[in-house]
């Protein structure tokens, strides 16, 4: 079996009683990756040589260490900066860049260490669904080859469901963990707005991203999730709210747990063999003593619009720094103007430049308060409606993506159908609050993810009720990827 | 009706400091159009007096003390600059010679 299976508690037992050593780990990351990562194409970056320095260290400096990461291999989204480990949000203008900081969700896994595979495949900036938008290759799900793993972080997904790393860390603007994490089977958490740093993230859409935690299970992410939040004075943003041991929340109880369940997210334009999932999992959570209620949140409908608008305006002033000047690709002219936009031009890939072109648009002079203000204003009443309702529940639960994972190439020619499948997850952005998708079964051979949706700092309550039901739920999901040996 | 013009696609690409082609323009000019007209369903809501939701925590200033801390060394901050001279970025000219 492999040792990824047995989850963090059971390993760093092991590497304590020195049953396994770190490098035994670090081995089973990289011998997977040369198994199935020419399929599944998960990494751009591999950080072997350095990951092996640091298991040796670890193995030879004895095992009393009580880090909370201690040797566990971690694959880390291209979008997130490693000091002299290359950074290319997967984009061709950042194809050269080697930054000089680490991150702070990354200062932090060292700092409980946690060994670095390698940077993993994302949608270009992060701006996509099924991580086609890569420049850099075409990442394919574990559990299809076929099908993509979703995205953004897509690469992050793909890489824990294979068995490549243990677990990895990806970012969530609209969905970007939850979406990848329900298409490959595993558990991904999008924890509340300002829980964690967001130093050293390429930014997207600055009142949105979020770093979060992708794992096989409810456990592991409670730890890493643990090891990552916090204040940062290098982020404005970051909240001063004291970080809660996660881990110590999964009791199995949930006796008495208010659930609401919003008839919008079991309506028109989700799969019926996706609702049917979703039905059985609220049926467990009811059998372990919850309390389930249909809600409304009926504002839904526009939060795939008001996103759009507001991140893409969001995307055109942080993208502005891509200008060829202090990193990145310079395309060659006389004339600085021409510069920027022969650089960014020749840079961005063809979602990247909508996205801009769109949020220039919604900010330019005379559209400004048709588009963006508008935009402005529904967010507001979409937070609203999350407000009402959990003011009487505790979490709110659905479907995490209305179908389940999508042929490459099905979608990626039409915009508008690619957004539209984020509408379970946007919602919970623009509002600032956290959510974690966890597996709740297959539908046709492929995943189900199922969303429970929290308050605003509730992920302990998030990680409880998430654990209560994969504890209960009866299945073991992992996919069919067979490697060269298997 | 479409609701953007080619000729305002190609303004919006000079302010994003972007250049397309032809074909490309057109392209995003029926591309922007369609997304444009999915986002106006936004105008089905009465938003009269709604205020705007910029950010979702309560802002405040962040202080502290000003204190010098170590900065980053030249040859570091210029690591990732394509065209550098004498420890500066180097840039097209950007003001006519007398």
């Amino acid at each position: 079996m492999p040792l990824f299976e047995e989850g963090l508690v059971r390993l760093k037992k092991k590497i304590h009683n020195k049953e396994i050593k770190a490098s035994d780990l670090v081995d089973e990351a990289y011998a997977r990756i040369g198994e199935v990562d020419g399929k599944v194409k998960a990494f751009l970056t591999l950080n072997e040589e350095a990951a092996r320095d640091e298991a040796r260290t670890i193995d030879e400096k004895g095992t009393a260490d009580d880090a909370l990461l201690l040797g566990m291999p971690i694959g880390i989204k291209d979008n997130l900066v490693t000091k002299g480990l290359r950074t290319t949000c997967a984009s061709q203008i950042l194809e050269n860049y080697d930054p000089i900081f680490d991150a702070t969700v990354i200062e932090k896994v060292k700092a409980q260490k946690a060994i670095t595979i390698g940077k993993l495949n994302m949608d270009e900036f992060a701006m996509g669904s099924s991580t086609e938008n890569s420049s850099m290759a075409i990442t394919h799900n574990p559990w299809d080859l076929e099908r993509v793993p979703g995205g953004s972080s897509g690469g992050s997904a793909a890489s824990v469901a294979a068995g490549e790393v243990l677990f990895a860390l990806g970012t969530d603007t609209g969905g970007s963990i939850r979406q990848p994490s329900a298409f490959c089977g595993v558990v991904g958490m999008k924890p509340t707005y300002g829980r964690v740093s967001r130093y050293g993230v390429v930014a997207f859409a600055s009142s949105l991203d979020q770093v979060g935690t992708i794992t096989r299970t409810v456990e592991d992410n409670a730890f890493l999730l643990e090891t990552i939040a916090g204040l940062d004075p290098h982020d404005s943003t970051s909240a001063d709210v004291k970080v809660p041991h996660y881990s110590a929340a999964l009791t199995g109880d949930i006796k008495g747990l208010r659930v609401a369940v919003p008839k919008e997210y079991l309506g028109e334009g989700i799969d019926e063999s996706v609702k049917d999932k979703i039905k059985a999992a609220i049926r467990q959570l009811e059998a372990l003593g919850a309390v389930c209620e249909e809600v409304s949140l009926p504002h839904s409908k526009y939060a795939v619009p008001t996103y759009y608008i507001l991140a893409s305006s969001e995307a055109s002033a942080n993208l502005a720094r891509f200008d060829g000047v202090r990193y990145g690709v310079r395309a060659d002219s006389n004339d600085l103007i021409e510069m920027y936009k022969k650089s960014r031009s020749e840079g961005f890939g063809d979602e990247v430049k909508r996205r801009v072109m769109l949020g220039t648009f919604a900010l330019s002079s005379g559209y400004y308060d048709a588009y963006y203000k508008k935009a402005q204003q529904v967010r507001t009443l979409i937070k609203q409606d999350f407000e009402k309702v959990l003011e009487n529940h505790d979490i709110i639960v659905g479907p995490t993506t209305p179908t389940t994972a999508f042929k490459i190439g099905e979608k990626v020619d039409d915009p508008l159908t690619m957004y539209a499948n984020d509408l379970l997850t946007i919602p919970v952005n623009l509002a600032g609050i956290p959510a974690i998708s966890l597996p709740c079964g297959l539908a046709d051979g492929l995943p189900v993810g199922l969303q429970m949706i929290g308050r605003p700092f509730g992920e302990k309550t998030l990680y409880r009720a998430a654990h209560a039901y994969e504890q209960t739920a009866g299945f073991k999901l992992a996919p069919a990827i067979k490697g060269a040996n298997d | 009706m479409s609701r953007i013009s080619e000729e305002q696609v190609k303004y919006v690409a000079h302010l994003a400091r972007l250049s397309f082609s032809e074909e490309e323009i057109k392209t995003f000019t029926t591309q922007l159009d369609e997304i444009i007209g999915f986002a106006e369903q936004l105008n089905e809501l009465d938003t009269e007096g709604i205020e705007p939701t910029t950010h979702v925590l309560d802002m405040y200033n962040v202080m502290r003390d000003d204190v010098v801390e170590p900065s980053l060394p030249r040859e570091e901050a210029l690591k990732n600059a394509p065209v550098q001279e004498d420890g500066q970025v180097k840039v097209p000219l950007i003001m006519e010679a007398d």
